[in-house]
């Protein structure tokens, strides 16, 4: 599966990029989370602590427990500082 | 339009009265508005605000909350407007103006699309001083204050 995957705010700052495309057979965010973190030391660096991190899911607002199934943009970024 | 997400600096005032006569046309006896302006940082002086958004989510992120604020309170009218991009110390950074037939409704409106944009819509502000720059923490009473909207 190809997925786009984008970054933002100090999320991206540590991984280093705001967006690249991922081939992964991740069921779930957790998993594709977990198999990011393998591959660089950026990745455990920006996923160090999950409680600091929200996932959207085509740009809707979800969970690392979602599935990734029929999905095409995942976006990681930190707890949301608007208004 | 209702939503405006721009980089470029906004006049709160003009458009608060375009808002308030279009929302008479309507029916609206009430006009509610809120502007939120850059804070200036009382230890070291601000040199600017940074605030990084997610294009497309953003969008849709507050147009779903300005739906939801419309639909709960049979408003007149809802105008958000938020900024991104490079900001002064003293910059309007957005604003929500609500309007309804009576007060109570464009009050509690106004304050359920605050607290919604505070921890919903995809924002990231960063403070940049003469020491340096660090990205705003999000705040636990912020997340807390949407419990009273369940």
């Amino acid at each position: 599966m190809q997925l786009e995957v984008l970054y933002f705010a100090w999320v991206r700052e540590r991984i280093g990029v705001p967006r690249e495309t991922v081939q992964t057979e991740a069921r779930t965010v957790a998993d594709l989370v977990a198999e990011l973190t393998t591959r660089e030391e950026r990745y455990a660096a920006a996923f160090a602590d999950l409680s600091t991190v929200r996932v959207a899911l085509d740009q809707t607002l979800s969970g690392f427990e979602a599935e990734l199934a029929g999905v095409r943009e995942v976006a990681f970024f930190p707890p949301m500082t608007g208004g | 339009m209702d939503v405006l997400i721009q980089s470029e600096v906004f006049d709160a005032g003009a458009e608060l009265n375009r808002f308030s006569q279009r929302a008479a046309n309507n029916g609206a006896g009430a006009v509610v508005s809120f502007t939120g302006l850059v804070r200036d940082l009382a230890d070291s002086p601000l040199s600017r605000m940074e605030i990084e958004h997610y294009p497309g989510m953003t969008e849709r992120a507050i147009e779903a909350i300005r739906a939801e604020a419309v639909t709960r309170w049979s408003l007149s009218g809802a105008l958000v407007i938020h900024r991104h991009g490079q900001l002064a110390a003293g910059d309007p950074i957005m604003m929500v103006a609500t309007a309804a037939p009576h007060r109570v409704d464009a009050f509690a409106a106004a304050e359920f699309l605050m607290d919604y944009l505070k921890s919903r819509a995809p924002f990231w502000k960063k403070e940049v001083t003469a020491q340096g720059a660090s990205w705003v923490d999000s705040k636990a009473e912020d997340e807390a204050a949407l419990d009273r909207w369940a």
